[in-house]
């Protein structure tokens, strides 16, 4: 790699990356984020290069991320001249010579991709490119266009722009997509002041759960005193059921990059830092390589594109904990220690990193800014709802159909993230919540199904965006067990530092673990709301003033459920096992002998062919009667 | 068990790779506990007395951060994941089963050293739910069931 | 200088100053457990909140931190600040049952304990203020005690809950204690703190042991002063 020190320099770049993309001969591209590895890709990518190899074919083979329907991995696109990219989903090792064979004949028979794609979109660039010069040949048109599944349809890509479209490998194809050319402008083009204007008018809102506007924090920082600044990107993404910020960083680590030093310019920073969790090895490893690149370039390090400015970047490893995705334990970890929050009241981006103005954004907003540069504010600002700009990045998981990562413009009403594109409840089930915000967030009921799913509504429903988990549950989900799950998750995570939080979570758990066990009192639910009320005054950091939301959110939209649990002694979702009793329907057993074999304690008996009968006394209630039951026969009440 | 002389050596190269930085604590114990599967007290006191660095500020960081670990783990560390999308698949059902097949309980070490049974806060692979990892592998849509054949596969 | 109202007060105070040190300043009591003049606070203990208006927004904020600020307006007293008091006292008593510094204190501020919350037997005394820790570390600069874990496992002691090789035995941590959790038990020319028992200096002029063997020495190290200088007890100096 040689140095890019002009926009010349970028441009032979960008076209040695355009041939990479979309190449002259045929390449496969697997899918090869951390769950497209868990489902197998590695061994997809490791028979696919056998077989590659084997036949002497003249393939290219390469390595994207995760495109978003995580469902459907592993996935690989294949891309031949002048055809659309296709997508076969599921891939097996077994697969693979099947799909080599419709490659080499060049039609697609067996084997059904899930869909095509007929051109790529530069959002950066504001171009989209053909695979297909002309119309698409007649057996192709019989593969759903991209555009065409609902997955998809009503998505809109921006901070995952690149992710499963380049390989996250090379530095040219990031700048084929536009990557760099921002950073260009904004370091030749433009004064830090201007970058701060254009990224306030965009209205971009920290997408790590605050929804704090960027712009105006870059400016606080600007201004604050001190000759040494930082800029921080916060890739600590602890909510359980999130992963957006680690689909970037493994698949678009450039984007993120790219991000920091533009606003580490604006700002006056020239040092960066980015924090990443202790679980994602594969972003960190992504994102040392990028650095690497990005130093080789000259995009990091003295007088960048010529103009003087300086800038380094480094990686910190988070070590397992979830309080330090707060930003003052975040900063305290980085400085070496153990990462406790301490008051704000004295801003980080004035005393911040060993006490200097420091500023701290996430992924998926550091993500954003290389867009809004090249395309503008106006742009970005077109897309969204009011006070609401862009998009916002979501993990759709739980009991949905389409489990995945998605894209949509704020605003979208989260019917349609559910039901369209999410494809509705599995089984039949009917939907009972969806939670958003990861443990400081809240369960939203069918009620608000209609509910415009963006930063301000979300908050006044008392839930809160957060970094973009969305957890949908169904009539199988007990609410009661949901709040005790989120509280027991913050006793081990809090810090300890502050008595309401330490002490008081606790004693929460202590109180839902006895209503799910059966042994809840009156006023112990008036008692959780009141402990409510003095955690969100009284703790010391937002781990603690919002750790009651999960109880608070269910209480408000729930508490049916509550009173079953505490006064009836009855678990309706039936999960609360204190509160169960399993049992066989005589109408339904086959008297098949599966459960017998299966119980671990074995009290089922019962004669072949005869309804079996289930020893109360025996029972631990492990429900693996119920999950193997293939006559659904198992009564759970 | 590793000998003192493995631990210093260890430490001495892992805090060199650092430049001794007091600010790279978290990355130098996680080199060391990567090296050594653990942290040995003895490893902790010899960053301390190498570094300059009171011991309790070290014992403070390696207590307070969930990855570390100050007693030896098993051959495997078996996690199992309660990230939301797994709980709400039937997660915790998975750690019963856990904890009674290899009769620990979450957070122990079997007797044979084998396996170290931990709970993980989310895994992020929440479209595989319910997930356990054993080493590295994930072992996606798992159901109580399926456990002891797939335990039967580590040695 | 700025100029603010505290309890309907109008008050001046120099800039930089906490909203605790003003009130305080001016008779207005505001509990506390994990303050102390001679190290730096940390707020973890909440009982100090207050509620300060600040132009349109009101929030509650702990007054040991919170510097002051023209024109805001402070409460130290409202329904908000108490309700955090209450369920702050009303945890620690269930933490430490035992506490009477706790049980005086609630009296005084006419808090019962909440019958809901089962009493832990194994917290001792400590509140986990981390003034003792502050002390040691800060103050003395010996660092022989340390906090431990997180969360609700979180505690106060000696690495691997071992005899500490460095502390000195010079008290300080149980000076400052507001709990009396921590305990120094002296018989003559002994002194046993933390597991570890110090041999007392006595005094060459009145024989009284007033300091430990091993603290004298370390001042002697850290100052330069030779130990014969040192053995002269204050009162006879």
């Amino acid at each position: 790699m040689s140095k890019i020190n002009t926009l010349e320099d970028l441009n032979k770049a960008k076209k040695r990356g355009l041939e990479a993309i979309i190449p002259s001969k045929t390449k496969i591209m697997v899918g090869m984020g951390t769950s497209g590895i868990a489902s197998g890709a590695q061994q997809v990518y490791d028979a696919l290069a056998g077989e590659i190899k084997k036949r002497k074919l003249d393939i290219i083979l390469s390595k994207t991320g995760a495109m978003g329907m995580d469902c459907i991995e592993p996935l690989i696109d294949v891309m031949q001249p002048n055809k659309p990219r296709l997508a076969y989903s599921k891939m097996t090792a077994k697969k693979v010579p099947e799909v080599l064979d419709q490659i080499v004949k060049g039609a697609v028979d067996g084997v059904k991709p899930a869909y095509r794609m007929d051109e790529e979109d530069f959002i950066c660039l504001d171009e989209k490119k053909p695979y297909v010069k002309g119309p698409v040949s007649k057996d192709q048109k019989d593969i759903p266009a991209i555009g065409s599944v609902n997955f998809y349809k009503k998505q809109l890509k921006l901070a995952t722009r690149n992710c499963g479209m380049i390989n996250f490998e090379s530095i040219d194809e990031y700048i084929a997509k536009g990557g760099y050319f921002s950073l260009y402008k904004a370091l030749t083009k433009m004064k830090p002041e201007q970058i701060i204007e254009e990224v306030k008018a965009s209205g971009l809102r920290g997408r790590g759960g605050g929804g704090f506007p960027a712009g105006v924090k870059w400016e606080t920082c600007r201004r604050a005193h001190g000759d040494i600044k930082y800029v921080i990107c916060n890739g600590d993404e602890g909510d359980p059921g999130a992963y957006m910020d680690r689909s970037v960083m493994e698949g678009d680590p450039h984007s993120v990059i790219e991000g920091m030093i533009i606003g580490a310019y604006a700002i006056g920073a020239s040092q960066g830092f980015i924090y990443v969790r202790n679980e994602y090895p594969l972003a960190v490893a992504n994102l040392q390589r990028a650095i690497g690149q990005a130093r080789e370039c000259g995009f990091i390090g003295k007088n960048i594109f010529g103009s003087g400015f300086d800038f380094d970047l480094k990686i910190g490893k988070g070590a397992g904990a979830f309080v330090c995705g707060e930003s003052t334990a975040l900063m305290t970890s980085l400085e070496g220690k153990a990462g406790e929050p301490r008051a704000k009241y004295i801003h980080t981006v004035e005393h911040g990193l060993w006490d200097r103005p420091s500023n701290l954004n996430n992924v998926e907003t550091w993500a954003n800014v290389p867009a809004i540069i090249s395309r503008g504010a106006k742009w970005f600002t077109s897309i969204g709802c009011k006070n609401n700009s862009g998009t916002k990045v979501f993990c759709l998981v739980g009991k949905i159909n389409n489990i995945g990562m998605v894209e949509v413009p704020m605003g979208m009403p989260l019917k349609d993230i559910i039901y369209e594109i999410g494809g509705g409840i599995p089984g039949g089930k009917k939907f009972k919540a969806v939670q958003t915000g990861g443990p400081s967030g809240g369960c939203l009921p069918i009620d608000l199904i209609n509910i415009s799913v963006d930063f301000d509504a979300l908050w006044e429903a008392g839930s809160m965006m957060g970094s973009g988990g969305m957890i949908v549950m169904d009539e199988t989900t007990c609410m009661v067990d949901i709040a005790r799950y989120f509280i027991d998750f913050l006793e081990f995570e809090s810090c300890g530092k502050c008595v309401p939080c330490r002490e008081g979570v606790q004693r929460m758990n202590e109180i839902l673990n006895d209503i799910c066990a059966g042994k809840g009192k009156e006023g112990d639910i008036e008692l959780l709301e009141s402990m409510s009320q003095g955690l969100v005054d009284g703790a010391l950091c937002a781990l603690g003033s919002t750790a009651a939301n999960p109880i608070l959110s269910t209480l408000k939209y729930f508490r049916n459920e509550y009173v079953a649990h505490v006064r009836d002694k009855k678990c309706p979702a039936g999960v609360c096992k204190a509160l169960i009793r399993f049992s066989v329907s005589e109408e339904k057993c086959t008297g098949c002998g599966v459960c017998l074999k299966k119980c671990p304690t074995e009290c089922i008996s019962g004669e072949k062919k005869k309804t079996h009968v289930i020893d109360q006394t025996k029972c631990i209630k492990c429900g693996v009667c119920k999950e193997s039951c293939k006559f659904d026969a198992i009564i759970v009440e | 068990m590793k000998t003192m002389k493995t631990i210093e050596k260890t430490v001495k190269d892992i805090i060199k790779k650092y430049d001794g930085d007091k600010t790279a604590m978290i990355a130098i114990l996680q080199d060391v506990q990567e090296e050594l599967r653990y942290l040995p007290k003895e490893a902790l006191t010899s960053i301390s007395k190498k570094m300059e660095v009171p011991l309790t500020r070290i014992y403070e960081i390696a207590t307070f951060y969930n990855a570390f670990s100050l007693k030896p783990r098993g051959k495997y560390l078996v996690e199992v994941c309660a990230g939301t999308a797994c709980h709400v698949q039937g997660a915790s059902n998975l750690m019963d089963r856990m904890e009674r097949d290899l009769g620990v309980d979450c957070g122990e070490t079997t007797e044979d050293k084998m396996f170290t049974l931990e709970e993980v806060r989310c895994l992020g692979c929440c479209s595989l739910a319910p997930v356990v990892r054993i080493g590295a592998d994930v072992h996606p849509h798992l159901t109580q069931d399926e456990l002891p054949k797939i335990m039967r596969n580590y040695k | 200088m700025v100029n603010f109202i505290i309890d309907g007060k109008k008050v001046e105070a120099e800039e930089g100053k906490t909203v605790l040190q003003v009130a305080r300043a001016n008779n207005i009591g505001i509990p506390t457990l994990c303050c102390h003049e001679s190290v730096a606070p940390t707020g973890s203990c909440r009982l100090c909140v207050v509620e300060v208006k600040k132009g349109k927004r009101t929030r509650i904020v702990t007054s040991c931190l919170y510097p002051v600020d023209e024109g805001i307006v402070v409460d130290t007293k409202s329904e908000r600040v108490k309700n955090v008091r209450k369920l702050v006292m009303q945890l620690l008593m269930a933490r430490c049952p035992e506490s009477d510094v706790l049980k005086d204190m609630a009296k005084e501020m006419g808090i019962e304990p909440q019958p809901a919350f089962h009493p832990e037997t194994d917290k001792g005394k400590c509140v986990l203020c981390r003034l003792c820790v502050k002390a040691c570390e800060d103050v003395v600069g010996v660092s022989a005690i340390g906090l431990i874990a997180r969360g609700k496992k979180k505690a106060v002691g000696t690495p691997f809950s071992e005899d500490s090789m460095v502390c000195i035995g010079c008290g300080a941590c149980a000076y400052i204690c507001p709990t009396e959790h921590i305990v120094m038990e002296s018989f003559g020319t002994k002194r046993k703190i933390w597991g570890r028992t110090f041999k007392m200096q006595a005094c060459d002029k009145c024989g009284r042991y007033f300091a430990p063997v091993d603290q004298l020495k370390f001042i002697s190290q850290k100052t330069g002063t030779t130990m014969s200088d040192l053995v002269t007890c204050i009162s006879c100096k």
